[in-house]
């Protein structure tokens, strides 16, 4: 097939859980094979070690990328840049994207400031730069409540 | 309509149906009620200059407003776009429906269309033609099916239950939500530990406000979620609180939580909120999709959603939700194809309404298969719910479909009940303060829905999730409470879930987790060209949906015949006394029965036992002054046969010939095989008045007298659909003991009980 651009490589790294398991550390730096019910209740792994990895994410935007998935690798990216910050930041930010909660561009583009220097999320950063132009010239800032 | 009396009386009768209750909307784009191709919809255009979007589908980018915006600056392939807007519709129509054009292909064209394109080539497409669309596009290979599990009383024991018996018949994902906002924490342990029962890898998710979602799923007790809405005007976005980018930013929060994706958007969700612009419903859809995309999420649900009774309203409406999900397929999206709302109170509109997405196959086929009773829904009734999915089931099984589902035998559902009953017991008593007796288990072991438990009520589920809060309890707390307790089996489920956290892979397109093995569209990718490709179902798969309960075989007859059998044989006894020869009395009838007939075969399809049968054809004989003679015909069970072989041995030339399951003749010794006196071909309806009043009729012909004929009163019940399988069955095992070229037998019936 002339138009299939998923190159045969996809096949021997997904799933990675499957595929290549050692590619991916936790938080914690343990691997895939240490996640076992014993070293849950020995308390060799907690919690933490369960949760999404930058790097895995990373991975998927590459695999997303290869199978022909522009926008979703593009998201993938943005969610990597976005592991490491804690929920209420990120919960304060999708707060202040909401029609009316900016007051103008400049909260917005504040709050890109704190994702790109605090954080190194520069992607997200662009995303929420964007959205202060076009907020200006569509009037969102007009208060709701 | 008001031109309409209603003095005929059929209206009466339609006016009883179901349909009556169902409201139909006069089409009128200019007020938003118009399936697609509205005249206030834009034309399809696409300016680019110096490799930016300059104007879109008729508006120039200084009028944009944010969703035309979103979509120029995040949806386009730009290398693509001239050709592809370039294509006439009709052949891009067409190329949809081509076997030999690649999916690949026709979704990167996709690409480079605008909204207002991609609805002018969906407009081309007949309803069939969607569907077959369908198949080719949608990404995953296999389909899919997704649950509501929800009650009225958000009581934790019962939706344990229910996610492990929505686990069994085969849902890959299930959604809950709450009564009670606060109840979201046991609602989604509820649903995981219940699904852990059965098997490793159903997707759970607790659909609530977004920071209490994401806080659930944090603890590890969900893994998707749906509730991203978008819409397709700038008013209604803004009035469902959101833009195109605090959602784009929340979807790339999801998945930095390792939560699986999807948008939610469908027709007249934006003539619901008063902002529909007079364009058609298509259009708006196809902007909402496009948006989708260039937001980067994995997938959608779409396909009417709550707004489907209304998109149902109008003409082509049905049309419209398919072609949403069609245009979500052909831009890479999951789609889990709506059928979640119920949008009609018509049967046949449900059943008929489920058809194009069962044979096309969808990745999901419904978004939320009410997998508890109606008044257990809190999402409200969905297109199928536990009243019908053995109707759902019926479907797969007859047309060969994948709808996800299967048949669960009863031992299994009650093993699989219990033990979820008893996990989740274990679970909620370990990390909460509360207890469940024997009985309040037992309550609802058995129970259909919440009206039969007696297990928690709202109070008590709001002091446990008070306390799961509290205690800041995750899913490693829930592992450790099984494990202590010897849920082994489960504890590793669950944890085999939280770990395919760690990698991510499900949140690729179209990904759902069967057996702890992760499907999506990159390693299982719906490659359909033709007959024998794409998804075809294994023989094993075939015989999994050929199963239903009640289902007959040759076996269950013969036992259930041959317990009537032994039960009746205290009634009667039947002996054959030798060849039967002509008779010279001209009283005489002769009762002509079947090979089986009391000797395999014991009781009418009506559920006349045949001594009854016998015994009231004699009396009837008897009571108009004939002289009755029983007869066992050997060489035939056909009834036509059976009587004219009676009569030509009756002194009288009249007799009646009757088949095992009860169908009779009266005949007539000078007439042709098929042109009887009297026939009675309905057996399920002839009571044991009506055997006697066949015998006194055959008595009075043999009488030489005129006699009414007997009547069996038909209401129009669908005898064929209720009794041809046993009928079918029946007659087998009467063929089945034909003795060609032997002669008739006199037989002698003796009855017992003082006949």
């Amino acid at each position: 097939m002339t138009d299939d651009k998923k190159p045969d490589n996809l096949d021997a790294i997904y799933p990675i859980g499957e595929k290549q398991p050692d590619r991916v550390r936790t938080r914690n730096g343990r691997l895939l094979q240490d996640l076992t019910l014993d070293n849950l209740l020995t308390g060799q792994v907690a919690a933490s070690d369960f949760r999404i990895t930058a790097g895995g994410l990373r991975l998927q935007a590459t695999i997303a990328e290869r199978a022909g998935r522009p926008n979703l690798a593009q998201n993938l990216r943005r969610g990597a840049e976005l592991v490491e910050i804690p929920d209420k930041v990120l919960l304060d930010v999708y707060e202040l994207l909401r029609p009316g909660r900016a007051q103008s561009a400049e909260d917005l583009r504040a709050a890109a400031h704190q994702l790109r220097d605090a954080y190194g999320a520069k992607e997200t950063a662009s995303l929420i730069e964007e959205a202060a132009l076009v907020y200006e010239r569509r009037g969102i800032f007009q208060r709701r409540f | 309509m008001a031109n309409s009396q209603n003095n005929w009386a059929r209206y009466d009768l339609w006016d009883e149906r179901h349909l009556s209750l169902d409201r139909f909307a006069v089409e009128d784009p200019e007020n938003g009620f118009c399936a697609s191709a509205s005249p206030y919809d834009p034309k399809p255009s696409l300016v680019i200059e110096h490799g930016r979007i300059v104007e879109m589908d008729g508006v120039p980018a200084s009028e944009f407003d944010m969703i035309d915006e979103f979509i120029a600056r995040h949806y386009f392939d730009l290398t693509i776009a001239d050709a592809a807007m370039a294509l006439e519709s009709r052949e891009f129509a067409h190329m949809l429906v081509d076997v030999d054009v690649p999916r690949e292909r026709l979704v990167r064209l996709s690409a480079g269309m605008t909204p207002a394109k991609l609805a002018e080539v969906l407009g081309h497409l007949s309803t069939l033609e969607l569907a077959f669309a369908n198949s080719k596009l949608r990404s995953r290979r296999q389909p899919s099916n997704q649950a509501h599990v929800t009650n009225a009383k958000d009581d934790p024991v019962q939706m344990a239950a229910d996610a492990a018996t929505a686990a069994l018949y085969g849902f890959d994902e299930i959604e809950t939500t709450v009564r009670v906002a606060s109840n979201g924490r046991t609602n989604a342990l509820a649903c995981a530990v219940g699904a852990a029962v059965v098997r490793d890898g159903v997707l759970i998710q607790c659909s609530l406000e977004e920071a209490e979602e994401l806080r659930i799923a944090l603890a590890g007790f969900t893994s998707y979620t749906e509730t991203l809405s978008v819409y397709g005007t700038e008013a209604s976005f803004i009035d469902g609180d959101d833009t195109p980018w605090s959602k784009a930013f929340l979807t790339a929060v999801y998945a930095a939580r390792g939560l699986k994706a999807r948008c939610t958007s469908g027709s007249s969700a934006e003539l619901l909120m008063g902002f529909h612009e007079g364009k058609s419903m298509l259009y708006l859809e196809a902007r909402c999709v496009c948006l989708q995309r260039a937001m980067g999420v994995q997938g959608t649900q779409n396909g009417g959603i709550d707004g489907a009774p209304l998109t149902s309203s109008v003409p082509r409406g049905g049309w419209e939700l398919l072609a949403e999900n069609v245009l979500a397929a052909l831009l890479d999206l999951e789609c889990a194809s709506g059928n979640d709302t119920r949008h009609s109170e018509s049967e046949i509109r449900v059943g008929a309404k489920i058809m194009p997405y069962l044979m096309s196959g969808t990745d999901f086929i419904c978004s939320g298969f009410g997998s508890i009773p109606k008044y257990d829904n809190s999402f409200n009734a969905s297109l199928f719910n536990a009243e019908e999915l053995e109707d759902f089931l019926a479907l797969q099984r007859e047309f060969q479909v994948e709808g996800g589902l299967q048949h669960v035998p009863e031992d299994q559902l009650l093993a699989a009940r219990a033990r979820a009953i008893e996990a989740i017991s274990v679970v909620l008593e370990t990390l909460t303060p509360s207890r469940l007796s024997e009985a309040q288990k037992k309550s609802v072991l058995y129970a259909h829905g919440s009206d039969e438990t007696a297990s928690f009520m709202p109070a008590e589920v709001a002091g446990m999730n008070a306390a799961l809060i509290e205690r800041n309890i995750t899913f490693v707390n829930v592992v450790q409470a099984l494990a202590a307790r010897g849920f082994t089996t489960e504890a590793t489920r669950l944890l085999s879930m939280a770990r395919q956290r760690v990698t991510g892979d499900y949140l690729q397109t179209a990904a759902i987790i069967r057996d702890g093995r992760v499907i999506s569209a990159v390693n299982d990718p719906n490659r359909y060209s033709g007959p024998g490709t794409g998804y075809v179902m294994t023989e094993e798969r075939r015989q999994a949906i050929s199963h239903m309960r009640r289902e007959v075989s040759k076996r269950d007859i013969l036992d259930g015949e041959g317990a009537t059998g032994q039960q009746d044989s205290r009634h009667w006894r039947i002996q054959s006394k030798g060849e039967a020869g002509p008779g010279d009395d001209p009283r005489e009838v002769v009762i002509g029965v079947s090979p089986g007939f009391g000797v395999r075969l014991h009781k009418t399809t009506g559920g006349v036992p045949l001594y009854k049968v016998l015994s009231a054809l004699l009396d009837g004989i008897r009571e108009r002054g004939g002289h009755p003679r029983v007869v066992r015909v050997r060489h035939t069970a056909d009834t036509s046969f059976l009587g004219l072989t009676a009569a030509r041995l009756a002194g009288s030339g009249v007799g009646i010939g009757i088949q095992g399951k009860g169908t009779t003749v009266i005949h007539r010794n000078d007439q042709v095989p098929h042109m009887n006196l009297e026939l009675f071909s309905q057996a399920p309806l002839i009571g044991e008045a009506d055997y006697r009043a066949i015998g006194g009729n055959a008595a009075r012909y043999a009488l030489g007298q005129s006699p009414t004929p007997v009547s069996i009163p038909y209401r129009g019940q669908a005898l064929s659909a209720r009794f041809h399988v046993q009928t079918a069955l029946l007659y087998a095992i009467e063929t089945s003991m034909i003795e060609p070229g032997q002669n008739p037998e006199v037989l002698e019936v003796e009855f017992y009980d003082g006949r």
